[in-house]
């Protein structure tokens, strides 16, 4: 078989697993958002923790929780690194200095799971398992709770209340992630991913070279760090690590479980705004986006334009033999246009121009279909926007769903938007500016700019996958980058919670022979192309720069 | 303003306690859950796919190894080499070279590699599989394409004293199609091979 022809076959079985599954799935979390009755594990957790689940939140309160959550979770993170050396099972590693610990607990805890340490040589069994491994869960938790508020926002009417972040965070965790994560860690094992708490083991090879074999925890942390789209490796070599992925099959199985929430949640959108097909619109729009990256990166990938790819007779380099190119290409894109940053092979090796459409994957805003529950938020926002470019071209008071979309919402909207590009474009130039930038590039030329750009893209974004030259553990970075992560996280995390509120108090207007019908292809041809133009005019010039210079110039 | 103190307070003690219950749950319930089924189901990867030969172990079988001659950085030619490794296949330093595709040391590096491979494997350059000339992700794929296997099966029959029929054949029964014939590349992993090879040298 030849390999394009086996790499169409993977798609489409992706493709076809995800339409297989995004409907149970999906009304299933509808329906755990929705119940009414709480599990008996969770009434006990209400009870330790002395939350009432069934007091209803306006946005304030909602943000509030998240914030208090997110706060104490960052806090914990950095004491528990900062310990690291005085707990049990620490294999004998230093305590995490200082910057590094701050930036590692807001990148936990912002979903993003960027790495600045190797967890090979960094971590302990505790940090990894009772540190890391719980903010994949709670982080990603978080994500779909404010993104179910905004979908509350939209289904309900002349109430400022958007439920319970309590009971949401619980449901998201105990309902949803930790079950499909079981599911998801026991397949790996038995494909050969590890799962144990042992010592560092040293065998004696062949050759009578001594070799060290990591242990850890992996299994169970590879599958909550791909179905909450966090991403962080629990080795350096993340998912191109034989131990987290070890062949075709698990490849196949991580693409899969790093998109089938993303591409779900727009069905338990449609559910519960009561009209499915709303949610088919925005389903599209990302797919859409995700197949012509996919299309893009392999096609670029098997053509290896680069020079020392000519050289070599393909672009391997930073790939493992098992992957190969395409599979390599269909889990770069995957990983860059949610917010996961996990990878099976090393980006900064791509050819120039792939790494620009990965590039532009994590500055679309990661809404194709982006993180669990950011994705969708992302993306509701971006459809505001559409109606409202649509509305300015009719010259109509634009509405979505039956609301109306006025002042306030569109300041609330175009607020969201505006906030990673700030991050990204001002942290990059501050970083070129300053002696800092230039001295973290592995790479000469366009490249080494593309490898600072695509830091504060990722950070400022989410995603937490690197241009991995880049040398990121400096105080300057640390600090920096760790800013990034929590504004670019939290900041348009208000932003959405306050236009939930102010959409769940509207009454809805009916809908007219003039409303735009958002249910329509009509309306997702629109949003992909305002989300293209909005972002392409943002971007463009700094995307020149680095990866265009560098493509073109091959 | 006191009021909104107490508040933030008992938020923060309300958002503390969720995080240790939750802990106990994702961090502590839910691993040890999935090392217990996992060791009793799957015991042998779960320890990391370990490989024995007469009872000793020697490595893994998902870790790609060195071949080069004890103490030195020179290939071995009895055994079949690896893809070139960014850490000389140690595990504790996974990661590749990060060089990007128009790089000039990236340009030196694949030229050079290409050169070592033709001259020790007496091949011509053109004949050198593109997995032979570039660094993996991980710095220890276990795995090489079946075509550096291939150009490697003349010189490994020689330094071991066996006949190229011999090798091939070996070659031929360690390589793997792609899983479920469309998942991954075809590949050659290097221990099993070597191992067998080992094997049928000895006998």
């Amino acid at each position: 078989m030849s390999p394009v022809l086996a790499d169409v076959l993977l798609v489409a079985a992706l493709i076809g697993a995800l339409a297989l599954v995004h409907r149970p799935l999906g009304d299933y979390m509808a329906a755990v958002y929705s119940a009414k009755k709480h599990l008996r594990v969770e009434r006990w957790i209400y009870r330790s923790v002395g939350a009432d689940p069934d007091t209803e939140m306006r946005w304030p309160a909602y943000l509030r929780g998240v914030l208090a959550f997110s706060a104490v979770s960052v806090l914990f993170l950095y004491l528990l690194q900062r310990v690291q050396d005085r707990l049990p099972l620490s294999l004998g590693f230093k305590p995490i200095s200082p910057d590094q610990a701050f930036n590692t607990a807001v990148s936990f805890v912002s979903n993003t799971n960027w790495q600045s340490y190797s967890g090979e040589t960094a971590m302990s069994h505790v940090t990894q398992t009772a540190g890391l491994a719980v903010q994949n869960f709670v982080s990603a938790a978080v994500g779909i709770a404010v993104a179910v508020a905004l979908v509350r926002g939209f289904a309900r009417s002349r109430t400022g209340d958007l439920g319970n972040f309590w009971a949401d965070l619980v449901r998201g965790t105990v309902r949803i992630l930790i079950p499909v994560s079981v599911i998801a860690a026991l397949l790996l094992i038995a494909a050969g991913a590890i799962q144990n708490f042992g010592d560092i083991h040293t065998v004696t090879t062949l050759t009578g070279d001594k070799q060290a074999i990591s242990p850890g925890a992996v299994a169970s942390q590879e599958a909550i760090k791909d179905v909450g789209t966090n991403g962080g490796g629990f080795f350096n070599a993340n998912s191109a690590h034989p131990f987290e992925n070890p062949n075709g099959f698990t490849n196949l199985l991580e693409i899969f479980l790093l998109l089938v929430i993303p591409f779900s949640l727009p069905r338990t959108f449609g559910k519960m705004v009561g009209n499915v097909r709303q949610g088919y619109a925005i389903v599209a729009a990302m797919g859409i986006i995700w197949f012509a990256g996919v299309v893009a990166v392999t096609w670029i990938e098997y053509a290896h334009p680069g020079t020392a790819s000519q050289l070599a007779g393909g672009s391997m380099e930073g790939k493992e033999q098992r992957f190969g190119e395409g599979p390599s290409s269909l889990f770069a894109v995957s990983t860059t246009m949610t917010s996961t940053g996990s990878v099976n092979s090393f980006h900064d090796s791509y050819q120039g121009l792939s790494g620009g459409v990965l590039l532009l994957g994590m500055m679309l805003g990661e809404i194709a279909p982006g993180g669990v529950g950011s994705g969708l938020y992302g993306m509701l926002v971006m459809a505001l926007i559409a109606v409202f470019l649509a509305g300015l071209m009719v010259g109509r008071t634009p509405e979505y769903l039956g609301k109306k979309i006025g002042t306030r919402e569109i300041k609330l909207a175009a607020c969201h938007i505006l906030v990673t590009p700030a991050l990204v474009l001002i942290g990059t130039a501050v970083a070129m500016a300053l002696p800092d930038g230039r001295g973290a590039m592995t790479n000469i030329g366009a490249h080494g700019f593309s490898e600072v750009l695509y830091a504060y893209t990722s950070a400022s974004n989410n995603n937490g996958s690197a241009f991995a030259g880049f040398g990121a553990d400096t105080t300057f970075f640390n600090t920096t980058l760790g800013l990034c992560m929590a504004l670019g996280r939290f900041l348009p995390m208000v932003f959405v919670l306050a236009l939930a509120g102010s959409l769940a108090e509207q009454k809805p207007v009916p809908a007219t022979a003039g409303t735009l019908r958002t249910e329509k292809p009509l309306f997702t041809g629109l949003l992909v192309g305002a989300i293209m133009i909005i972002t392409g005019l943002t971007f463009f010039p700094a995307l020149a720069l680095g990866p265009l210079a560098e493509g073109l110039a091959a | 303003m006191n009021n909104s103190v107490v508040n933030t307070g008992r938020m923060l003690w309300a958002a503390l306690r969720m995080l240790l219950v939750l802990t106990v749950v994702t961090g502590i319930l839910y691993p040890l859950m999935v090392t217990g089924i996992g060791r009793l189901a799957f015991h042998d990867q779960a320890n990391g796919s370990i490989v024995e030969v007469d009872g000793k172990e020697v490595g893994s079988k998902l870790i790609g190894q060195s071949w080069n001659i004890k103490g030195t950085d020179k290939p071995d030619p009895k055994w079949f080499q690896g893809r070139p490794s960014h850490s000389g296949y140690d595990p504790l330093a996974t990661g590749s070279s990060q060089l990007g595709a128009d790089d000039p040391a990236l340009v030196k590096a694949v030229a050079a590699a290409k050169k070592q491979v033709a001259e020790f494997n007496h091949v011509p350059e053109s004949a050198v599989p593109k997995d032979a000339v570039t660094g993996s992700a991980s710095a220890i794929d276990p795995d090489i394409s079946p075509a550096y296997a291939r150009i490697q099966v003349q010189r490994v029959a020689e330094a071991n004293g066996l006949s190229v029929a011999q090798v091939e054949k070996l070659v031929r029964e360690h390589t793997q199609g792609r899983t479920a014939g469309f998942l991954g590349e075809p590949r050659v992993n290097v221990l099993e091979l070597n191992i067998a090879l080992r094997e049928l040298a000895e006998h």
